[in-house]
């Protein structure tokens, strides 16, 4: 299981990767979006998939599944939700101050 | 256990909350600030004191004990970090109070502000990998918004490109952690360190080493800072300062914390990769200070060579670097500021950038040119000032451990710094007011500006003056930086 997980999560970064190097900002942003998902399922597979019960008392396994690294998708999920929708009101304010998408437009100028 | 150690995180927190709910009332926005800040600074005062006194302090959240629980730790390192922070905040604050324009005061300047505070406040007391993480994000946020504050096409355009930077960099933080994580199953600092220790810094930890030298390397603008002159050469100058001084240091305080206490088995290795990125920050930093003639690109690109010479201190790693590293982070933080906010008044002054344009200054402002006088020799390392114990320790440790090389690289960059900041010097403040400005009202430079400038440059001269009083605090950050069973026995054995 956690050699499909591995290579689902190679090819999450990768389309992501393919997507921030285009010069379109919209893509840009979905692709950081994708890289941050990639991420996230990385840090659930690193722990290991599905090694024991739920880790609540009750439960009375011999084995139990480690709950860090769930808190800390959560909190990274939290964190890159706020960014992702900021960056996409940056990106429409931007478009419409600047009147372009395109980043090899917005390299800018040395002096201004 | 001690609780007073959340104050820096929680005074900030809870007077950007308050000030979001009287973000139309500009003055009550600017005396809470001020409050909030002046406390602060008080609290960090009475942390370094207690520091001192009774050792490092650590808080469990919760009162989980580590490490299951988040912990916060104040060892000497933290402590003058966070209060050198407050100080370079408080010095920005007053200078914005007249510069930053009441359109950015009412879109909410000083929330951002103090939450930008909560941030690197909370990433220097951290002692756990993952809040580092969390810390980083507030304050990249924070930070996110205040570069963009005024909506300028300018800012606009630089904020995607920071913004874009940071979030890979924070994606490979996250994906460093999990490594980490994966690979010796904790993340809280200490006891990474010492479950490190156990396994031995093989192949597959000097990899995740490496991943995290890249992370903070891109944040703090060690070699990878492509993005910095650009972007912070947008936003208006109390931004600029606060960013300057700041942010990439919060950068190189991970990269001293990760490269002592976790990975620090593989000096020949990851160290001898930080030298050379060192060293090309250096070269590359000089070379854009003494290329460009806009003040503001000279400025930045003195913050990547001081953040070249720090990480220089870090890769030598004998005790003498360390301890010059923490004291030149110290100097360089409040030597950064006061030379931004300097920048700021001179460029309001003079009404361009472009050093070419500007002069005579001397004229008008007679005391702001002998304080960004004071501010260049004490970048560069003259004795009395601030800059010189830094510079001699760092220097020092470099020659012992035999880096000749880095040394002199070192010391050359000190002369680029010289170069640039004398003809910014020379630039604007000799010669005559050119032509046509001849006829303008000179700008009138406010009294809270001048309070912040003079009491910054009075810091930068207690900093020199009294630095054999300032050395028996540093060498104590410095001694748990050369020893991390100090930090570990601190936090796990209680």
């Amino acid at each position: 299981m956690e050699l499909y997980m591995s290579l689902a999560i190679g090819i999450i970064f990768a389309v992501g990767i393919y997507q921030i190097l285009s010069k379109s900002l919209l893509r840009i942003i979905l692709g950081t979006s994708l890289l941050t998902h990639g991420v996230h399922l990385l840090l659930l597979t690193m722990s290991r998939l599905k090694t024991g019960a739920a880790p609540l008392l009750g439960e009375k396994a011999s084995a139990y599944v480690d709950p860090v690294p769930q808190a800390l998708i959560l909190t990274s999920i939290v964190i890159s939700f706020g960014v992702t929708s900021f960056f996409f009101v940056l990106a429409y304010k931007a478009y419409q101050r600047l009147g372009t998408d395109n980043m090899e437009e917005l390299r800018g100028t040395e002096d201004e | 256990m001690n609780n007073v150690i959340v104050l820096p995180l929680l005074i900030p927190l809870v007077t950007a909350v308050i000030l979001i709910f009287c973000s139309k009332y500009v003055c009550a926005q600017r005396l809470i600030s001020a409050i909030s800040v002046v406390m602060n600074v008080l609290v960090a005062l009475f942390i370094v004191n207690q520091v001192n006194h009774e050792g490092i302090q650590t808080l469990h959240m919760g009162g989980w004990l580590p490490p299951y629980g988040i912990v916060f730790v104040a060892d000497m390192l933290a402590a003058l970090l966070v209060l050198t922070t407050l100080i370079v905040a408080a010095g920005c604050l007053f200078y914005a109070f007249r510069s930053i324009g009441e359109e950015r005061e009412k879109h909410y300047f000083y929330p951002f502000f103090q939450f930008l505070l909560a941030g690197v406040i909370g990433s220097f007391l951290t002692g756990d990998l993952f809040n580092l993480f969390v810390c980083f994000e507030v304050m990249l946020i924070a930070s996110y918004a205040l570069i963009v504050l005024g909506g300028t096409k300018r800012q606009l355009r630089e904020t995607l490109k920071y913004m874009l930077i940071n979030i890979i960099s924070s994606t490979l933080f996250v994906a460093a952690v999990a490594y980490l994580y994966g690979t010796v199953g904790t993340l809280n600092m200490a006891h990474l360190s010492q479950r490190v220790a156990e396994v031995h810094q093989d192949g597959v930890l000097s990899v995740i080493g490496i991943l995290f030298l890249i992370v903070f390397a891109l944040k703090a603008g060690l070699f990878l800072f492509f993005w910095l002159p650009g972007s912070y050469s947008a936003p208006p100058a109390a931004v600029t300062a606060l960013f300057g001084a700041l942010l990439t240091k919060v950068g190189l305080y991970a990269i001293i914390r990760t490269f002592t206490l976790i990975f620090y088995h593989d000096i020949g290795g990851i160290h001898a990769i930080i030298g050379w990125m060192a060293a090309a920050t250096m070269i590359l930093g000089s070379l854009g200070a003494v290329a460009y003639k806009d003040l503001g690109r000279i400025l930045n690109y003195n913050i990547i060579i001081s953040v070249g010479f720090i990480a220089f201190g870090v890769a030598v790693a004998s005790s003498d670097s360390l301890n010059g590293a923490v004291f030149y982070l110290m100097h360089d933080m409040i030597a950064k500021a006061l030379l931004f906010i300097l920048g700021g008044i001179i460029i309001a002054s003079a009404g361009t950038n472009k050093l070419s344009e500007m002069g005579g200054l001397m004229k008008r402002h007679p005391l702001v040119g002998w304080m960004f006088f004071i501010a260049a020799l004490a970048l560069v390392g003259i004795p009395p000032l601030s800059g010189f114990l830094g510079k001699v320790l760092i220097i020092r440790g470099g020659l012992s451990e035999g880096h000749y090389w880095l040394s002199g690289l070192a010391l050359a960059s000190s002369l680029a710094v010289l170069y640039s900041l004398i003809k910014v010097f020379m630039g604007a403040f000799w010669g005559d007011v050119p032509g046509p400005r001849d006829t303008q009202q000179p700008v009138r430079i406010h009294r809270t500006a001048y309070a912040a400038v003079i009491g910054l440059s009075v810091m930068v001269i207690v900093l020199g003056v009294g630095s054999e009083w300032i050395y028996s605090y540093t060498s104590q950050a410095g001694a748990v930086l050369s020893d991390p069973s100090l930090y570990i026995n601190a936090v796990l054995k209680e």
